[in-house]
């Protein structure tokens, strides 16, 4: 298993590079002079030739991105001028938000969709399978922002059991409970339309496995009903579900960029989007590194869990 | 296409979505037409007029304007911003996947390693990287979206366009001399085609809501032009104060969204064939049972009794009559061997009798299965289940799908034993191991942990048979156990489940193909054509004399007893579908004997103590009294 992972991980290598030459040539196409776009309103000449020295602006594009690539791997990702403060120790703060947020919502997506699908191919054609399906319908065509706004309407404002927004509120304790209580609405709105698309996938994986042979064997055996469903057929089930997990996670930590914005979340979609409103270059370009290799590395977390799942997978 | 187009709305929702995104395109088409105020004239005398407002029938936002002008005119720009980011999408992606696909070698890797890596992106982070680029706007959240779709084009099409690129008439055109750009402009082109339209149906929803998305974090469309997005994003600000401000924008994405997804699921199931045979129906606990008839009250001849079993596959309209009324009866340490070629029903004579038919389609619509007396198909699930391996076992055709491939082999031993009795997981286990000791595996302690993958096929079907023998039951029913194996292995398997019914005093139903197999092993035999019993007699009995043309075929099949695997292919012609059987004598096409009044109306099983025949021309003589009756009673 070891031996696997590290495989794995030294398969990441190409993809990550991958990642920051995919950003490094965005980002080139800026137009206009590039020191100055990232010191924007502070671009005085001796601040741009200060830039121009440290990140190698002057020189030829492969050496620039080689300075650029070194400095992150050294822990430097530049100075953000609108915060002016270091971009890598704000992503960090910022991303530990996020990721109590993202990681949340992937679990209850996870958790919520694959009951859902399992319940529902379990009765098919009943009325709890109608009634999740419909449910799911609803759920992966209403826009996450829309439905972070309308459960702000109802739950915060008309029966004020939640607050409005935010992480923490500004005066009092910071316990789990607050936590929470804050957490409830975004990580919900965030997981609606990634609970749908599971339950949908777990529902056609698990009709898929009822009808294998296996299945018959596990009830000629004389195992309960109850059980051949959530343990030989959910099993089973698995192998086919655990890859789209791994795809709706990427959809979950995009989806959060709109939730913090909507709830005010201190996380590092906002960030970023208030990086791209102010022109704050560096911060963006940190940003998307740092969150792209942290996906990354959560599939290949993802590949794991299959070949632990799955014994036919060579490891 | 005619007939797509109807599947496609007899699924009402389908038709529900087609509607709704009808009647909004045609909405937005005429919208400069309508008698609507100017979208963005401010009147800030008139802000946060409630909807059904005089002359604002959805009342104004922040700054006046009119929420119906401003709606319309931003679903307009959703739309159009969404279907050119498609379009774009699509093009450039598809020239990629078609050059990659078409040339192949370096520049195909070369380009599918990029698209491997933007595909490694959360989408909308590389959407925010283009956006940081540019600048914020609505061109170039345009071109933020379409450029993170076209990884998805290339890749498909690429794989259409291989697949293409290798095909004859692209040969030919090379060979005509016709140069690499007119080979992909006539050619692959065309044939690609439809391929891009279908990725383009199914991501067009998503690239309005992703440029709807991009606007309301600010970065799209910027004021006073607005989209859904935008108007969305505004109207944030004053969501407490003035909600029909947000509903109104959010609630047209959602209806936008719905309805393509709608269409999308239905073009999706249009498109696919097991949709429509209910192949992706998921088989119920046990066998549905709809007695037509009351339950046969005959006495008890055996352990198992089947008693004129009926069980039908209902698919659509059509009905495939797959037993159509078949008696049996095993007694303890008694082997029955029942044989036919496949489609005959002798599996589903076998799954029948412990609810294991997946229904649906599967439907037992008469007669009576009757363990030591008590009929099985009236048990309700509880009593059954507890009977399925505990009293009747079954062993399988073909061990690699019949075991779970996930669990270890002991532990699927082990759960055979503990959903019948409350024995610790080490009891069960030490069980398990001597199950396995006793159909002669080598190394059991190891095989314990194996997984059925890691096994030789002849080792799965001895795991098969242990796991059948772990409760002790008393009737075994095996479905063609050694129709996957070797010849040499097949003798093993046999002879081991010989002398376990002698140690054990089982009774064995075997189901079989194979007349050699059948003399090896079973005291009995029931011969079956087009789901019902044509011959039964003792083995011995029949092989020597077979009555029925169709037995005496099958035996001339096999040209030296027990000498393995023999395909019933010889047998000119195949069995009648069991949805169209004809009158009289089911085996009448293909017989050499048939006369005209064998197919004239239902043939009678002849029974005469042990034996039994349903033809009018036997082989030879048997109760030539009641067969002249039958005969002329036919004319
Ligand atoms: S009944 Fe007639 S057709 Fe049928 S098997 Fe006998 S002889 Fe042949």
């Amino acid at each position: 298993m070891g031996s696997y992972i590290l495989k794995r991980l030294v398969s990441a290598i190409p993809v990550l590079l991958g990642i920051t030459i995919i950003v490094f040539l965005i980002m080139a196409m800026i137009p206009g002079d590039p020191a100055t776009a990232i010191l924007g309103a502070y671009a005085t000449p001796e601040n741009v030739e200060r830039v121009n020295r440290s990140l190698g602006l002057d020189e030829p594009m492969v050496q620039r991105y080689f300075i650029w690539l070194g400095n992150m791997l050294t822990g430097d990702f530049g100075r953000s001028y609108s915060l002016n403060r270091p971009v890598l120790d704000e992503i960090l703060e910022r991303f530990n938000a996020t990721l109590i947020l993202a990681g949340t919502s992937f679990v209850l997506c996870a958790v919520l969709g694959i009951l859902a699908g399992v319940v529902s191919a379990s009765r098919q054609y009943g009325f709890a399978d109608k009634a999740i399906t419909f449910t799911v319908l609803i759920g992966i065509s209403i826009p996450s922002f829309f439905l972070g706004m309308m459960m702000i309407l109802l739950f915060a404002v008309n029966l004020q059991w939640l607050p409005v927004s935010g992480m923490w509120p500004i005066y009092g304790d910071r316990t789990l409970w607050v936590l929470i209580e804050h957490l409830t609405m975004p990580a919900l709105a965030l997981a609606a339309v990634a609970t749908g698309v599971v339950a949908r996938l777990s529902r056609s994986a698990m009709l898929e496995v009822l009808r294998q042979d296996y299945i018959r064997t596990a009830r000629a055996k004389g195992v309960p009903e109850r059980r051949v469903i959530y343990g030989h057929a959910l099993k089973a089930a698995m192998v086919s579900i655990i890859p789209v997990l791994g795809i709706q996670a990427g959809f979950v930590l995009s989806g959060a960029v709109y939730i913090e914005i909507v709830f005010q979340w201190p996380g590092v979609g906002r960030m970023l989007v208030n990086a791209i409103l102010q022109r704050d270059i560096l911060l963006v370009q940190g940003g998307v590194v740092f969150v792209a290799a942290c996906y990354v590395l959560f599939n290949i977390a993802v590949d794991v869990a299959q070949s632990l799942l799955d014994p036919r997978i060579k490891t | 296409m005619r007939q797509f187009l109807k599947l496609l709305f007899r699924n009402r929702l389908a038709g529900l979505g087609a509607i709704v995104l009808g009647a909004i395109v045609l909405l937005v088409l005429v919208t400069p037409l309508l008698p609507l105020p100017d979208p963005n004239a401010t009147a800030t005398g008139d802000r946060f007029l409630r909807p059904f407002s005089a002359g604002h029938l959805l009342g104004t936002d922040h700054l006046g304007r009119d929420l119906l002008a401003r709606l319309l005119y931003g679903t307009r720009l959703s739309l159009a911003v969404g279907l050119a980011a498609a379009l774009i999408a699509a093009t450039i992606g598809s020239a990629i996947g078609i050059l990659a696909g078409y040339f192949g070698g370096r520049l195909d890797n070369v380009v599918m390693r990029g698209v491997d890596m933007l595909m490694a992106f959360p989408y909308i982070l590389l959407a925010l990287a283009i956006v940081a680029a540019l600048g914020p706007g609505l061109l170039n959240a345009l071109i933020a979206v379409a450029a993170v779709n076209i990884p998805f084009f290339a890749r498909n099409i690429r794989g259409v366009t291989v697949g293409l690129a290798g095909r004859e008439f692209v040969d030919a055109a090379k060979l005509a001399g016709m140069g690499s750009g007119r080979i992909v402009m006539v050619e692959i082109l065309p044939n690609v085609l439809p391929t891009i339209v279908i990725a383009m149906s199914t991501t067009v929803g998503w690239m309005i809501l992703e440029t709807a998305g991009l606007s309301f974090l600010g970065l799209g469309s910027q004021p006073p032009q607005a989209d859904l997005g935008s108007m969305l994003g505004e109207a944030r600000a004053a969501l407490i104060s003035a909600p029909h401000t947000s509903v109104v924008p959010g609630v047209m994405i959602f209806l936008i969204v719905m309805s393509v997804n709608l269409l999308g699921d239905g073009i999706r199931d249009a498109l696919d064939p097991r949709l429509k045979s209910g192949a992706l129906s998921r088989p119920r606990a046990t066998t549905a049972v709809d007695r037509k008839g009351p339950v046969p009250e005959t006495p008890q001849q055996g352990l198992l009794d089947l008693q004129e079993l009926q069980t039908q596959f209902h698919v659509g309209e059509r009905i495939y009559r797959a037993v159509g009324g078949v008696s049996l009866h095993v007694k303890p340490g008694e082997c029955l061997g029942i044989i036919g070629e496949s489609g005959s029903g002798k599996s589903v004579t076998a799954l029948s009798v412990m609810g294991l038919v997946a229904s649906p389609p599967g439907v037992v619509t008469g007669g009576a299965v009757k363990y030591d007396g008590e009929d099985l198909l009236s048990a309700d699930y509880k009593s059954l289940r507890r009977k399925r391996g505990e009293n009747v076992a079954y062993i399988f055709q073909d061990p690699l799908a019949t075991l779970h491939p996930l669990y270890r082999v002991g532990d699927q031993l082990a759960e055979a034993i503990r959903v019948h009795h409350r024995v610790s997981d080490a009891e069960a286990k030490r069980r398990g191991l001597e199950l396995l000791r006793s159909v002669r595996i080598p190394n059991p302690e190891s095989r314990m942990r194996n997984y059925p993958h890691e096994m030789s096929g002849g080792m799965r079907q001895r795991v098969g048979i242990a796991m059948a023998l772990a409760n002790d039951p008393d009737v075994i029913i095996a479905d063609e156990p050694t129709t996957a194996l070797d010849v040499t292995v097949q003798a093993q398997i046999l002879s081991m489940l010989d002398d376990l019914r002698r140690e054990r005093g089982l009774a064995i139903v075997f189901i079989t193909h194979d007349f050699g197999v059948v003399a090896q092993l079973c005291d009995r035999v029931a011969v079956m054509y087009a789901g019902r019993i044509v011959e039964e007699g003792m083995t011995r009995e029949v092989l020597e004399h077979p009555l029925h043309p169709y037995t005496s075929r099958l035996i001339a099949c096999v040209p030296e007893l027990g000498g393995g695997r023999r395909k019933l292919e010889a047998i000119p012609g195949l069995p009648p579908p069991v949805d169209k059987l004809p009158p009289g004598c089911a085996f009448a096409p293909r017989c050499p004997k048939a006369q005209p009044e064998c197919q004239k109306g239902e043939i009678a099983l002849f029974t005469k103590e042990e034996r039994a025949v349903r033809c009018l021309y036997p082989e030879e003589t048997f109760l030539e009294e009641e067969m002249a009756d039958a005969r002329l009673a036919g004319e």
